[in-house]
């Protein structure tokens, strides 16, 4: 039996554990910032039941819910299985239907944080076995035999002795009569005998997105709907003071133009320019006309380059903050066989979702109805409510496929933007917002940009004994902004004796937010250069001394982390199996490799997940090519879907290089000043490895996420096989600044 | 004015400005959706389609450029599904968020017409300009040669089960 992790159920948690009126227990997510709104919402953690999720027909095919937002990671088709297997019927005989935001119904709907896995692992579980439950019992009931006597096989409950057998289909209605069994008396099935569970399943919606089906969020189309733009100012948090409107409203196709106030939250709704327009092309053409007066307010004074002076110039001061100390730092150091000190930057980054955002929404009669690709749908709610004056009982949200989610829907800012044009429109006229790629590569939530001051220290034998880092972050009074944060506990804490993490903080009016792997996209190749810095100053092979670095014994915990965190828990056995079998697989040191080619390896432990990668790169003057990466993965005992996972896998190693080399957001004046793919270029087809290879280790552990682990390792292997061939460190992101290319 | 064109072998006539981008003729006008806008500026791909058996950026064509050609969109290259392309797509399980493949379809669709065996270098050469930011780019390529092989003559890829 898998064990439960330990996960962090208690204090400062992510997570809390409901008890179910079952009986059963079902992990819900509480981001802690969401625990105000979850409470506005009167939030029991609902009973989640059978009937919700499946439906069963008399021709015994089976529809199941997908709950859960859908933005590429595969939930869609994953959850459904999952239920499906053990509800013990075929695959081929199950149809998947979108599920509406209903979380009394459904329990959380998000797609965000690596979380569909470990918070429905267990209750998607329990909804098919107790649903098999129930149709035994209908069976037993109808045959007069014991339940314990009845089995199940494709859809039909069997009684061996006499030979009798029912389709589900047949027992439907009597088993909707049969009580829900208690959760906690359900007995699952041996994982030797799933038979979906674990079996590369195509995605349920490939055959609708190779035929071009209107599938996603920007597809939706609803009878005499209109089209609108939102004009927002340049400079974050700017607000529209007057606009050419009378000009705008006599363009082609333009039925409305008006200046929209702002809640002046960004987060929610941004003051601007809605114009709104029989079609959405005529709306963007109108928007080439609009003169608008702004008031660009303070982040006008802000950059990039400033932010980057500012950090240099509290790196040598004192902390405002100390996180983590243990031992005796300063002495260690001034012991120190070697001292090494670096200065790491990384910059802001924008999402870039492929689908620009949009949503679609109509208001009559005091009821809101709204399509979205929102990664939060239930919580966005909540604000969109308050500024509209309306109840969240009058407000319906679809959810509809979005093309890449990467956190960026996590903010609900363009569905309440939506949700507010439509309203004023009236009329039940259906609208739909749809930005530009300019709108989204200004108007993002970014991912923070972030600065590092190490000092490290060495023993005669190559050991570190001494570690301090002055993080400096975006904040203010003592909080980071949204994903700018580090904790007490993460890697290398709790390994090294004299060990220090401080934090300076910056004030920002840059909106930011969690990116794929929050935090972790970055402090991946900050540690992971870092410690591969120490390993040659050491003259130690790096994969040896990430071995030797988790072999010690780990100084306590000082609080518990929550799903995303890269504190406690953190198990070192489960990295040094990934390392193990990375070195293995790659063939590290034990292969010469040809001219101008090194590897490189990194490690990292977030999202509940242990991730290592190691690269092999071929430098070319400041050409880089590279060749193959070896992805080795240990998020527990149970792969649901092989096929979306090795994807999802090489996704996120090609995402790592696109962070590497190119994605940067410079900020000027308080805005973006990149804007589109011709200056914040994704890695393309010719520039991607030859080959990713993926390997998951045995695990004993729960079934954990895999939408973030992947991606923060790539970025230090890469970088660190760069410098294996070159002996250059690059310590400040994206390597495009340095003059580097991919080859 | 008016222009004709010949949209998946259906005859079109749409009243829009000329320099209006034959995207949004197809999307909002003609009520075509696979057809996806990513950036508006030729540099995506999302947008791809034929216009005669050449893959074009739709979101930079004007429409009058498209006056009495033939446009085929993802919708046109089979309706069934039936496509090697298509069919090679769902086998290799490529999509992970699904929005820039009508584009690559698009794209691999002509590259074969022109190449019917491609190496992987002609196909890095020829997809080019299509990004996919899930990074699926494994399985694009697997996809392509598994169509190849559907072509008749050799697969050089295994293509993964």
């Amino acid at each position: 039996m898998p064990t439960m992790e330990r996960l962090a159920l208690d204090r400062r948690s992510f997570l809390k554990v409901t008890a179910l009126a079952g009986g059963g227990m079902l992990l819900a997510l509480y981001a802690s910032p969401l625990d105000e709104v979850f409470a506005q919402m009167g939030f029991p953690q609902p009973k989640l039941v059978p009937g919700s999720f499946v439906m069963i027909h008399p021709d015994n095919t089976f529809t199941i819910m997908a709950k859960n937002p859908e933005t590429g990671n595969g939930v869609r088709t994953m959850l459904p299985m999952i239920i499906a297997d053990e509800l013990d019927v075929d695959w081929a005989s199950v149809k998947v239907e979108q599920a509406d935001v209903d979380q009394a119904k459904y329990g959380m709907q998000i797609e965000g944080g690596s979380t569909a896995v470990p918070l429905n692992w267990m209750a998607m579980r329990q909804i098919g076995r107790a649903g098999r439950q129930m149709l035994i019992a209908a069976a037993a009931q109808n045959w007069s035999v014991p339940e314990s006597e009845c089995t199940t096989k494709s859809g039909k409950v069997l009684h061996e002795s006499s030979g009798k057998s029912a389709t589900y289909g047949d027992l439907a209605s009597k088993a909707a009569t049969m009580p829900v069994p208690d959760f906690q008396t359900l007995k699952f099935k041996d994982p030797k005998d799933y038979a979906i569970i674990g079996v590369s399943t195509r995605d349920v919606d490939d055959p609708n997105i190779v035929v071009g089906k209107p599938i996603f969020s920007i597809d939706v189309k609803l009878p005499g709907m209109m089209g609108a733009v939102f004009v927002k100012c340049p400079v974050f948090g700017g607000k529209a003071l007057s606009a050419n409107l009378d000009e705008i409203k006599k363009l082609p196709g333009v039925r409305y133009a008006f200046i929209v106030p702002g809640s002046g939250n960004i987060a929610t709704l941004s003051s601007g320019v809605a114009i709104v327009a029989d079609q959405w092309y005529q709306a963007n053409q109108a928007r080439k006309q609009l003169k608008v007066e702004w008031d660009e307010g303070p982040a006008a004074n802000e950059s990039s380059e400033g932010y980057l002076q500012q950090a240099q110039a509290l790196a040598p001061q004192k902390p405002q903050q100390i996180l983590r100390h243990d031992g005796d730092v300063d002495s260690a150091l001034g012991s120190a066989a070697h001292v090494v000190e670096a200065f790491y930057a990384y910059p802001f980054m924008a999402h870039a979702t492929m689908e620009p955002r949009n949503t679609t929404a109509r208001y009559q009669d005091g009821k809101l109805e709204i399509w979205t690709n929102s990664q939060l749908p239930g919580i966005g709610v909540m604000p969109l409510a308050q500024i509209l004056k309306m109840s969240p009982k009058d407000i319906t949200v679809h959810m509809v496929r979005g093309g890449g989610g990467f956190g960026r829907g996590l903010v609900n800012d363009y569905f309440t933007e939506a949700a507010y044009i439509a309203k004023t429109v009236g009329g039940g006229v259906p609208v739909k917002l749809l930005w530009t790629r300019e709108d989204d590569m200004h108007h993002d939530f970014y991912r923070p940009a972030g600065y590092h001051s190490f000092k490290a220290g060495l023993d005669s034998s190559g050991k570190i004994i001494a570690w301090k880092n002055h993080f400096i972050s975006f904040g203010s009074n003592g909080r980071f902004a949204s994903a700018a944060n580090m904790e007490p506990d993460e890697f290398p804490a709790r390994f090294i004796p004299n060990y220090e993490l401080g934090t300076s903080m910056m004030p920002t009016g840059i909106p930011t937010g969690a990116m794929r792997a929050p935090g972790s996209n970055a402090i991946a190749w900050v540690m992971n250069s870092f410690i591969d810095e120490l390993a040659h100053a050491a003259g130690k092979d790096p994969m040896q001394f990430n071995l030797d670095l988790i072999a010690g014994q780990q100084l306590p915990e000082t609080h518990t982390g929550g799903m995303g965190m890269r504190g406690a828990p953190y198990i070192a056995a489960r990295m040094r199996s990934c390392l193990e079998l990375a070195r293995d697989k790659s063939g590290w040191g034990k292969r010469t490799p040809p001219a101008n080619t090194g590897m490189g390896v990194g490690a990292h432990f977030c999202h509940m997940g242990y991730f290592v990668d190691v690269a092999e790169v071929t430098v070319t003057g400041n050409q880089v090519r590279v060749n193959k990466v070896w992805a080795v993965g240990d998020i527990g005992s149970q792969i649901i879907n092989p096929s979306r996972a090795h994807n999802i896998v090489a996704g996120g190693v090609i995402d790592g290089m696109s962070q590497l080399m190119d994605y940067e957001i410079n900020i000027d004046h308080g805005r973006a000043m990149e804007n589109n793919f011709n200056n914040y270029e994704p890695v393309r087809v010719a520039k991607a490895p030859a080959e990713i290879d993926v390997e998951f280790v045995d695990s004993k552990y729960s079934p954990t996420g895999l939408g973030e682990p992947p991606l923060p390792p790539a970025l230090p292997a890469v970088a660190n096989a760069i410098f294996a061939v070159t002996g250059k460190r690059v310590r400040r992101l994206p390597l495009k600044r340095s003059g580097y290319s991919w080859a | 004015m008016p222009y004709k064109l010949t949209i998946n072998g259906r005859h079109e006539t749409v009243d829009v400005p000329g320099d209006m981008p034959l995207l949004w003729v197809i999307r909002d006008v003609l009520n075509l959706h696979g057809t996806k806008f990513g950036c508006g500026m030729g540099l995506c791909g999302c947008c791809t389609v034929h216009l005669g058996d050449k893959a074009v950026r739709s979101c930079l064509t004007p429409v009058s450029a498209a006056h009495h050609q033939h446009v085929t969109t993802i919708e046109g290259l089979s309706p069934d599904g039936t496509h090697p392309v298509q069919q090679a797509w769902v086998e290799q399980d490529v999509p992970q968020c699904g929005y820039c493949q009508a584009g690559q379809m698009m794209s691999a669709s002509a590259l074969l017409k022109k190449t019917p065996h491609p190496t992987n270098e002609e196909i890095d050469a020829a997809m080019g300009g299509n990004l996919c930011r899930c990074g699926c780019y494994h399985r694009i390529r697997e996809a392509i040669h598994r169509a190849a092989g559907m072509n008749g003559g050799p697969s050089t890829s295994a293509g993964q089960e």
